[in-house]
């Protein structure tokens, strides 16, 4: 049986239908990249297996209210009012020692009492990766994760995925416009 | 070794001796009871701190400023973010908040008094009907202005209802609580000296009536001057640390 079963008929904004029969089927522990160009849904797609978007025809299964979802969205979307171990407190119900070892773990140690504006938008993404895993998600969301990163922080983020996805296996879809980083990072690709 | 007094304090000094001089020299071209000086009206503000009249008039004025603020804050808050996220909600109030924004103060005050009486509840409900149109305004415009990709953040990650509103959504409303707070004291404790001195017979309005009928202008002065000092307390005892408090993220 799938870890995840997505099969959407029908999504539309207005008259503009996006997606049109998609079926995917991802395994337990499998990591998916989905590709396509810009505009095609790839993040609507991503929006809906979260449980953010409703408004479509067919089903995602298991259902979102039933799993642990994990989301990196594109942008950090960190707390700013909050410091960095407050948010991943906060959002995964952990204690911060526990956050305090999440960060170690994305190489941000000692980090923990800074609010996001005192970071650097490749450490907040850091940040942004260890809240999506520390709540032991069933699934996780990855939209674009190293965009717009200079090639040596993006490269450091691909090894620093690839340790934490090796340590802790989760059934993943990536959204990627990069054929280089899908290759790298999933087991199988999608493309839309 | 005492610290050099800042430039801002400089200018702030020289302001209020500027202001002072201009009042000590308009005093004097004139006729004492028509404009009273600084010392005759420190006199008299002395004489009735004294007697206990200026504390007890001054209580019972901000006794009913801040419960009238309180009331409309809260009613303005929970409005104004109905408003602001609820979009049906906000065209159908939308017509009485124009209504209510361009309703005459004073006709709010004449019609409590006339349907409820001089009575306290009147004067406390002109008040507050008088304010919470600005309150639901301030805070309809932070609703709008609340960043959706958080809220989706916030689902996401299954906070709870209450988590939302106190780490979510509150910390984003902040600086418009704030200028309606702030507005709406300045805004309120004018209010409240008409309704005062329309209709009831205690508090500073009441006081201003009454000195008025006598032609008492040092003593109007004097209570003037001593509710003007009582809210900059508030001000800068209470909403301006607030403020600060709410601030301090952007600031690290």
């Amino acid at each position: 049986m799938s870890a995840l079963d997505i099969q959407i008929r029908a999504k539309r904004f207005g008259a503009a239908v996006v997606l049109r029969d998609l079926n995917l089927q991802v395994a337990d522990g499998e990591v998916v990249a989905i590709t396509g160009r810009s505009g095609v849904g790839k993040t609507t797609l991503l929006n809906i297996i979260a449980g953010l978007d409703f408004a479509f025809e067919g089903k995602v299964s298991p259902a979102p209210a039933d799993s642990r979802v994990g989301y990196v969205f594109q942008e950090p979307r960190l707390l700013p009012w909050r410091t960095v171990s407050e948010n991943l407190c906060l959002a995964c119900g952990i204690t911060p020692a526990a956050a305090a070892q999440w960060l170690a773990d994305v190489g941000l140690a000692g980090e923990g009492e800074k609010v996001p504006g005192q970071l650097s938008l490749g450490m907040q993404r850091r940040v942004a990766v260890a809240r999506a895993l520390a709540i032991r998600p069933d699934v996780l969301l990855l939209d674009e994760p190293f965009a717009s990163l200079d090639v040596e922080t993006a490269k450091e983020m691909r090894a620093l995925l690839q340790r934490l996805l090796a340590a802790h296996p989760t059934t993943t879809l990536l959204v990627t416009h990069d054929a280089a980083e899908a290759a790298e990072l999933a087991h199988k690709g999608f493309s839309l | 070794m005492p610290r050099p007094p800042s430039k801002g304090r400089l200018v702030w000094i020289l302001s209020l001796g500027s202001l002072l001089a201009l009042w000590v020299v308009a005093a004097a071209l004139t006729d004492p009871l028509t404009l009273p000086g600084p010392l005759q009206v420190l006199a008299v503000m002395v004489r009735e701190a004294a007697n206990g009249e200026l504390f007890r008039h001054l209580g019972v004025t901000l006794y009913r400023v801040l419960l009238s603020f309180v009331l409309a804050m809260s009613l303005g808050i929970m409005i104004g973010l109905w408003m602001g996220l609820n979009r049906s909600a906000d065209r159908f109030l939308d017509l009485w908040l124009v209504f209510f924004l361009n309703l005459p103060a004073l006709v709010v005050m004449i019609l409590a008094y006339v349907w409820l009486g001089l009575t306290e509840v009147a004067a406390i409900l002109a008040v507050t009907v008088n304010k919470v149109p600005n309150v639901v305004v301030t805070v309809r415009e932070g609703a709008r202005a609340l960043d959706p990709k958080l809220a989706e953040m916030a689902r996401v990650f299954r906070f709870t209802r209450g988590q939302t509103l106190r780490h979510v959504v509150l910390p984003q409303m902040a600086p418009f609580l704030a200028a309606a707070a702030r507005s709406g004291i300045a805004l309120i404790w004018k209010i409240v000296l008409v309704v005062e001195l329309l209709g009831r017979g205690s508090g500073v309005g009441f006081k201003l009536h009454l000195h008025f009928q006598l032609f008492e202008i040092d003593a109007i002065l004097a209570y003037a001057l001593a509710f003007i000092a009582v809210m900059q307390i508030v001000e800068w005892g209470i909403l301006r640390p607030l403020e600060r408090r709410a601030n301090r993220w952007r600031h690290a």
